[in-house]
């Protein structure tokens, strides 16, 4: 019996990383769902990108306020779970505070900062929740923000307070119990912002603080653990993804869209066709352009998983800006639902897609949010962790162009033009020159 | 004034080649607009014995519109068109005042067998100044506030925002950013094919809103260094009936007018 806790901690642990590593799996499995793309060159820069983007957080600072209110969330949040593994070890063996006899008076000083850390992270909270609620920041309210997204960023809000609370009342009884010189709580820790929460407690009897003790540290990891199974189907998924993502992201110039390589070969094909030898035409695809996940490659299948909605990236879309029903957020919000879906149908059918009539294309995304596009690549700018939208959409303005003849009617002449004249627009390519002769 | 501007094949025919290819591109080439720039650019050339020439007729459309418009295949088409123009007449070097040509030649040509070395006006220019040959008369635009206007295609598509500030202080004129400036700037509302059909359902169209951010600062001149950007604005300037105060120009016609070209 003596070793019950040890045991319940073990299955609880055990469950919680166990369900996590389940649902991260078919993420994995679902981002290799996408096309082939290949993004593993140039390492080094890559790595670089990686630490200066989503490890030092270089993109966030351009929105100061955001910026550091989340760099304190994200400090706090790293630092602190640094005391996770004492916890985890604490909860294996059965001890207290196991570090503290190790690290001496280092140990006071980490448990002083990580108290002063959660009680940055409790203001910080505090803010982004009356940015969202009180003051209504605009892009929080965007209609792709209704219902869960809503829901979802707030509950994050109140799982980050629920655990900093938690952990500051865990030692605020702890030091009780220590200035009492209960067994086994060692003088250990250094606790500047719980010595506050103290008078909650003073009236309370050893049996009662044990309790209590044992009660906030008991949900404080179990919290953990929830916070971590609630990732997968949060968009609270980016503390992990803005890693790959940011690594994995597209390092050409920004106007460098894909030149598609199928495309290229009957081109060549069509010029000349002796110049194209049998093996070197690949069978073409068996359609041009995106109409669903299946189509877009694992990098921008990666991005949707990966996005916060934070909504930088409508905030400064030019289509969005001026009303139009174009928002890149809700382009990558709406592939990533799609994929869910596909996912979904994957896990009921035992790993094999049963088509369900629907696709990301006119399902999700309508044309009239793709025609709205200027191409002009703030969203990407704007992208703390260097998510694409503009990829997305160009190609599902291919698919629509070329197996669709569905573009705009003036795109549509537009591109006649070019065909019949090799200009957008009806002149004559004999009069090409004729500006040199105007007066 | 007439100018006399050599073509490729002119040059090829006297068994010459010419250093640099100006790239005129269909705006430059036939929107009426777009064509005073074509020329201010052209004047500074000749001002500077820059030995360039044009395609004149070889010269075709480099694909963009229709690549943004979702037709590579068209695309395509046009790049090995015009790869196979500028590779028969071994060009090496282009330069364009049009950041969608530039975009194109620059990033998507390289991949279909086309590789220069692509400059837009702007980087050309400021090459000019730096080794000498083109001297800006400094005066003309004397305590006028200019603000500039970053074409989306040669800022945050090619990372180029000094190359027309640059010019911009060399005219002796006061530069005024806008709220939204550099990587941040606002779209005209031209890329992407936009300028070739309506916008879609809004409550505003985005030339308006890129035209109230510069009016906020009130310059005396909005720089543009794209015919594209410069038709929004100029129409956002309309629209706005502020043209009395207010021109939209090129970088390239402002120096052509400071040097009295």
């Amino acid at each position: 019996m003596a070793y019950l806790p040890n045991l319940i901690f073990l299955i609880l642990l055990a469950a919680g990383v166990g369900f996590f590593a389940r649902n991260l799996k078919r993420i994995i499995r679902n981002i290799k769902l996408g096309k082939e793309v290949n993004r593993s060159n140039q390492p080094k820069l890559r790595f670089k990108n990686m630490l200066r983007v989503a490890f030092g957080q270089s993109k966030m600072v351009s929105r100061p306020i955001s910026g550091l209110l989340h760099l304190v969330v994200y400090i706090g949040f790293v630092l602190i779970n640094i005391e996770l593994l004492e916890i985890i070890l604490d909860g294996l063996t059965g001890s207290h505070r196991i570090v503290a006899p190790f690290l001496g008076s280092f140990y006071n000083f980490l448990m002083a900062s990580f108290e002063v850390l959660a009680f940055l992270v409790l203001i910080a909270v505090f803010i982004f929740w009356t940015r969202r609620n009180v003051i209504k920041i605009q892009r929080f309210w965007k209609p792709e923000m209704k219902g869960w997204p809503k829901n979802d960023a707030d509950i994050i809000l109140y799982f980050e307070v629920v655990l900093m609370v938690l952990f500051l009342s865990m030692n605020a009884t702890d030091s009780l119990l220590q200035q009492a010189e209960i067994d086994p709580y060692i003088k250990a820790g250094s606790f500047p912002i719980s010595q506050y929460l103290l008078p909650l407690f003073a009236n309370f009897s050893v049996e009662s603080l044990v309790l209590l003790e044992r009660s906030f540290w008991w949900a404080h990891i179990v919290g953990i653990l929830i916070f971590l199974n609630y990732l997968y189907y949060s968009k609270h998924l980016h503390i992990l993804l803005a890693f790959p993502n940011t690594y994995f992201a597209n390092l050409e110039e920004k106007g460098k869209f894909e030149v598609n390589p199928h495309i290229k070969n009957e081109v060549q094909y069509m010029l000349n066709p002796e110049a194209v030898s049998g093996n070197e035409a690949s069978t073409p695809p068996d359609k041009f352009g995106v109409t669903d996940v299946f189509d877009l490659n694992w990098v921008q299948l990666m991005n949707a998983y990966s996005c916060t909605e934070c909504g930088r990236c409508s905030n400064v879309c030019p289509a969005n800006l001026t009303g139009k029903k174009l928002s890149p957020r809700a382009i990558m919000m709406k592939t990533r639902d799609r994929l869910e879906e596909v996912g979904n149908n994957l896990n009921v059918n035992k790993g094999s897609f049963i088509t369900d009539e629907k696709q990301l294309l006119n399902d999700y995304i309508s044309p009239e949010e793709l025609w709205a596009c200027t191409s002009c690549n703030a969203c990407v700018e704007a992208c703390p962790i260097a998510i694409d939208p503009l990829s997305i959409i160009m190609d599902m303005r291919q698919y629509l162009t070329l197996e669709k003849s569905a573009a705009p009617a003036a795109l549509n002449t537009m591109m006649s033009n070019i065909e019949n004249n090799g200009a957008p627009w009806p002149f004559s390519n004999q009069d090409r020159l004729q500006w040199a002769n105007d007066d | 004034m007439k100018l006399n501007i050599p073509t490729l094949s002119d040059l090829a025919a006297a068994g010459k080649k010419p250093e640099v290819v100006f790239w005129v591109g269909c705006a430059g080439s036939f929107d009426d607009r777009a064509k005073k720039i074509t020329k201010a650019f052209a004047k500074i050339l000749i001002q500077t014995q820059t030995n360039f020439a044009v395609l004149g007729t070889e010269e075709t459309c480099t694909g963009d519109p229709a690549k943004r418009a979702g037709n590579e295949f068209l695309f395509q088409m046009q790049a090995m068109q015009n790869i196979n123009t500028l590779n028969q007449y071994g060009v090496t070097k282009i330069v364009t005042t049009c950041p969608h040509c530039f975009n194109t030649l620059k990033n998507e040509y390289p991949e279909l067998g086309g590789q220069y070395q692509v400059m837009h006006h702007t980087q050309f220019l400021k090459k000019l100044i730096q080794s000498g040959t083109l001297q800006i008369e400094g005066g003309t635009f004397k305590g006028k506030r200019i603000t500039f206007h970053d074409p989306c295609y040669l800022g945050r598509a090619n990372n180029i925002y000094e190359a027309p500030r640059d010019l911009i202080k060399k005219l002796d004129a006061e530069l005024v950013e806008m709220k939204s400036c550099k990587s941040k700037g606002l779209c005209c509302g031209a890329g992407g094919a936009q300028m070739f059909k309506d916008a879609e359902a809004g409550d505003k169209e985005i030339n308006i809103e890129r035209t109230e951010q510069a009016i906020e600062i009130q310059p005396d001149i909005i720089a543009a260094a794209c015919p594209f950007c410069n038709t929004m604005m100029t129409d956002g300037v309309k629209n706005k009936e502020q043209e009395d105060k207010l021109q939209v120009m090129d970088i390239a016609e402002l120096i052509a007018k400071a040097n009295d070209l």
